[in-house]
């Protein structure tokens, strides 16, 4: 017989390290608050997920605004930002940004230095969960935190799964906590 | 016998060359003696590395690695590969036997491409050894019409000219006896730097493209297929194409002489009117190379939903990317399996040696499910008398209705795992809320993007069998599936090598784009059709193979058209040339091989870091393989690492865990020689990476213009594809492509009609003239005329 599923809480372990669990929104933003170069980094799922800003385009560049942090706009989405406003987005593929993370002498994408903290959300579930064990393997001295709607084991710390409406809820108050904070 | 001059020892310990020698027989000048038979003479001299090892060809290898560097993303922390583990090798931790996380990471990838290699490596064995025996060994090679460069992997790789199917038994010898030697290297405690294994990753995939050329110009030869013709006829692609009312034989996967024996038992019987043939994968490709008026039903991810469609009155699997649940399948609908090779015998009762009336009464009567037959011929007689005589009886059998999906959805217990499931991640659950209440449409919207793999069916606790269920929603979509494709034409003519050798090279034509690879999509096979589109529209030359072959195919314009049908099948500028199977991948590599060869006079014979020097400094050429799955489709693409050609995969395609990426900012990255001069200049990141995972079509469709650009371009031909690649950037992020001044060599490589607003992007960056250098371009230092 097989084990009994918990809705919504399976994931692709890939090994002992696994990444712990950030238990309410608070903590996410006290890290994100303590985190001295933040890059936020946005896939191109962003655009179809609904949140309480619009969609999750329109809460990066609220979270972004709220502590001045570079967003990377993966796949073809940086235009998108651009057509609605935002400022300090870097259009950069998420190859090339994960094989930059993990080079400790990389500058960041304006030339201010190394990120001690990178912000995933918006990718295709696989994609995001490849990179982020590319960086959970060979990038030391980062920091990852998932903010999407599922658990990311290759993160340092993510969200776990839970319905959509109290995720939407979870990243608003993540955002307003860092608004408060700013 | 006296000698006054002997040559090179030739690598196989085989093969003597000599200048002269005398005998009792007489004097004789210039002679190969191989293994007491002689070859033909050869007036091009045989270059460096004839038969490589594994270690011959590690200088180019490395110099490649240290350009584009591996970017490890781990599917796994752990090796399990011995008994001292399970190893935790996360971060910089060492396994028992010392090994590192890159290590074991690029130890996978040569597992895999091993894999890949051996699959065709032992499809090109049997049909060879299969065609030896009918046919004998001394049967000549005939390939391509105006084509005298028949076989230009074996010719590069291994340095002789193959003229007859005992001399493609040579080659495949070497093949075969390099890949277990790579294998080898993968068991515990041999090979220990990642970077050596990666050079062996690229020696595994150079073999590979020896074994699919072998394969598929034996084939070609042979069975009388396409030899180059631009003007290969058109076949019937899709579901729709099966007229239902007739016995069906379903024939699927990659080898394809079970289905040539099911042709020719038609076709003497008097049959063929009478019984459709039609296939899935690659098998289905090389049936309709055999006979156009076979059917091209879909690619591998067909493979559930055709089966499950209950057409097929039996079911005849080959090898390679056969669902390992085919049996349980067919089961489900009455019809029986016939497995015909080794490499997939399925728990089935081998019959090879009973008489074939006697199989067909078990069969007809289900007395056993299925079975073993490893005679082709056989298995000709065998499928058409069972699927004659059970079609009458399958009347019954029907696929599940939507009436019934609308009550199988009220199952649904909403717990999303068939969504986590889902490669795609498809919102099957919120279809299946609205298929309860009636409201199929967004049930029959998923038929375009599910790649029909069955997990979620795996993951449902209410076992609902979704796939089924998806089909229901979209059964007038599968009705009217039905398009053209021109089937396989092989290997690309000499002459027409000769005719855009000149513009390639010179970046005029501004491209070769090769979709090759599964039907791994992440938004459906339209969006291959849609890639396709853009760049046969923009002039490039777009070559195709396999399930993307198909994929391309499958979109229709309004008015009903396929790009084959728009398109001319001839290797020229805005021609769509279709290949053929997977195997004929070989052709496409081995068009840039002849490119160097044909129009630049580069010696062939053995001389593979000059060629592949040639190809990756000149030939714009860009794999993309969108919906890459399979381990072939990895040492494939490894075959064309190795001779420049940069690969880009879809998202999935991520999961090969190592991407080889460029860094553009890097100067001290981007330095050749000048042939003419000796001197190490800096050329700009062109091509920028070796393998990349796009994560949407728009990106893929982008980077493909950027990764045409070579250091040989001339001003026109940068200036032409600096338009595309401008064009493409500014089309879909809205802006310049920020990296435009690290491509802009000098004042002339921009385009015309871009000029201002180039200038004005060139002139923010800092942009000086002259600093990318147009040299000569060569990596290899002993390819320099003359020193400063």
């Amino acid at each position: 017989m097989s084990a009994k599923l918990t809705t919504g809480q399976t994931a692709e372990i890939a090994g002992p390290k696994k990444a712990f669990l950030i238990p309410k929104p608070e903590v996410a933003a006290s890290m994100m608050n303590r985190a001295r170069r933040i890059l936020l980094v946005v896939g191109s799922e962003a655009i179809k997920v609904k949140t309480k800003d619009g969609d999750l385009i329109d809460t990066a560049i609220r979270m972004a605004s709220s502590k001045r942090i570079t967003i990377a706009a993966t796949g073809h989405i940086s235009g998108e930002f651009r057509r609605r406003g935002a400022v300090g987005v870097h259009g950069i593929s998420i190859m090339e940004l994960g094989d930059r993370l993990r080079d400790p002498s990389w500058s960041g994408l304006d030339n201010g230095g190394p990120y001690d903290l990178a912000v995933f959300m918006g990718l295709p579930y696989y994609l995001e969960w490849l990179v982020l064990s590319g960086l959970k393997n060979f990038a030391p001295s980062l920091r990852t935190i998932s903010l999407d709607n599922t658990y990311h084991p290759n993160a340092g710390w993510s969200l776990g799964y839970s319905p959509q409406e109290e995720w939407i809820e979870i990243l608003d108050r993540i955002v307003s906590n860092l608004e408060g904070a700013g | 016998m006296e000698s006054r001059e002997s040559g090179d020892l030739v690598k196989r310990d085989l093969s003597l060359k000599i200048g002269e020698f005398s005998s009792t027989l007489g004097v004789f000048k210039d002679v190969e003696i191989q293994v007491g038979r002689i070859l033909e003479e050869w007036e091009e001299p045989l270059g460096p590395t004839p038969f490589p090892d594994i270690t011959a060809l590690r200088e180019w290898d490395l110099k490649l690695l240290s350009r584009y560097k591996p970017f490890y993303m781990p599917f796994c922390d752990l090796c399990c590969l011995c008994t001292f583990g399970k190893c935790d090798l996360t971060g910089d931790k060492r396994g028992a036997c010392g090994i590192t996380m890159a290590g074991q990471q690029s130890r996978i990838v040569l597992l895999a491409c091993c894999i890949g290699a051996s699959a065709h490596t032992e499809h090109a064995r049997a049909m060879l050894n299969h065609l030896i025996e009918e046919y004998g060994r001394d049967t000549p090679l005939d390939v391509a019409l105006n084509t005298n460069v028949e076989a230009p992997h074996t010719r590069l790789v291994c340095g002789f000219r193959p003229r007859t199917l005992r001399d493609l038994d040579d080659a495949l010898s070497y093949v075969e006896s390099q890949i277990v030697q790579l294998l080898a290297s993968t068991a515990t405690g041999q090979e220990g730097n990642n970077l050596d294994y990666e050079s062996k990753v690229f020696h595994v995939g150079m073999l590979d493209h020896v074994a699919m050329e072998i394969a598929d110009i034996a084939q070609i030869s042979v069975l009388g297929f396409p030899k180059g013709e631009p003007e290969a006829p058109l076949a019937d692609l899709g579901f729709g194409a099966i007229d239902t009312s007739k016995p069906m034989i379903l024939v699927i996967g990659h080898e394809v002489l079970p289905s040539v024996e099911i042709v020719n038992y038609l076709m003497d019987q008097g049959l063929f009117g009478e019984v459709e043939v039609g296939g899935l994968c690659c098998t289905a490709h090389d049936t309709a190379r055999y006979n156009k008026r076979a059917r091209i039903i879909g690619p591998i991810s067909w493979e559930l939903r055709f089966i499950r469609s209950g057409i097929p009155d039996v079911v005849v699997i080959d090898k390679q990317c056969v669902r390992t649940d085919v049996l349980l399948e067919c089961k489900k609908i009455g019809s029986p399996l016939i497995a015909t090779s080794e490499m997939s015998c399925h728990g089935l009762p081998d019959r090879t040696h009973d008489e074939p009336d006697k199989i067909v009464e078990d069969l007809v009567e289900r007395r056993i499910p299925g079975a073993l037959i490893l005679d082709p011929r056989k298995v000709g007689e065998v499928a058409v008398k069972v699927a004659m005589k059970i079609a009458p009886r399958r009347e019954g059998v029907r696929p599940l209705g939507v009436e019934e999906s609308g009550e199988l959805a009220k199952r649904c217990r909403h717990c999303g795992e068939c969504t986590r499931a889902c490669p795609n991640n498809l919102p099957i659950m919120e279809a299946m809320s609205l298929a309860r209440n009636g409201d199929f449409t967004l049930l029959s919207s998923l038929y375009d993007l599910c790649v029909s793999c069955g997990r979620c069916e795996s993951a449902c606790p209410e076992d609902l069998p979704i796939v089924s269920m998806i089909n229901a929603a979209a059964s007038k979509k599968i009705a009217e599936e039905r398009s053209k494709i021109r089937v396989g034409r092989g290997a690309i003519q000499d002459v027409e090598i000769r005719e855009v050798g000149r513009a390639i090279v010179f970046g005029e034509i501004p491209g070769v784009l090769a979709l090759v690879g599964c039907a791994n999509y992440p938004e459906g096979g339209g969006d291959v059709a849609r890639i396709a589109e853009e760049f046969l529209k923009r002039r490039f030359i777009v070559v195709a193979s396999g399930c993307a072959a198909m994929a391309i195919g499958m979109t229709k314009d309004e008015e009903g058209l396929s790009l084959y049908e728009k398109y001319p099948g001839v290797f020229d500028a805005g021609g769509l040339v279709n290949v053929g199977s997977c195997i004929s991948n070989a052709h496409i590599t081995g068009a840039a091989i002849k490119i160097a060869n044909i129009f630049a006079k580069r010696p062939l014979r053995a001389n593979y870091e000059e060629i592949a020097d040639y190809i990756y400094n000149r030939v714009g050429a860009v794999g993309v393989a969108w919906g890459a799955m399979s381990q072939k489709a990895a040492s494939i693409a490894a075959g064309c690492w190795r001779l420049g050609i940069p690969v880009i995969v879809g998202p999935h395609g991520s999961k090969y865990r190592r991407m080889l990426l460029g860094r553009r900012e890097r100067e001290e990255d981007w330095m050749v020689y000048d042939a003419r001069t000796g001197e190490r200049v800096y050329i700009g990141p062109a091509p920028e990476h070796l393998f990349y995972a796009a994560e949407t079509v728009e990106e893929a469709i982008v980077m493909v213009a950027k990764l045409t650009m070579r250091p040989n371009d001339t001003s026109k031909g940068r200036a032409v594809k600096l338009s595309h690649y401008i064009d493409l950037y500014q089309r879909y992020y809205g802006e310049m492509p920020p990296d435009l001044h690290l491509y802009v060599r000098s004042n002339a490589d921009i385009p015309f009609t871009m000029r201002d607003q180039v200038v004005a992007a060139l002139e923010k960056a800092g942009w000086v003239e002259g600093k990318i250098a147009s040299p000569d371009p060569t990596l290899l230092e002993r390819l320099i005329r003359r020193r400063l």
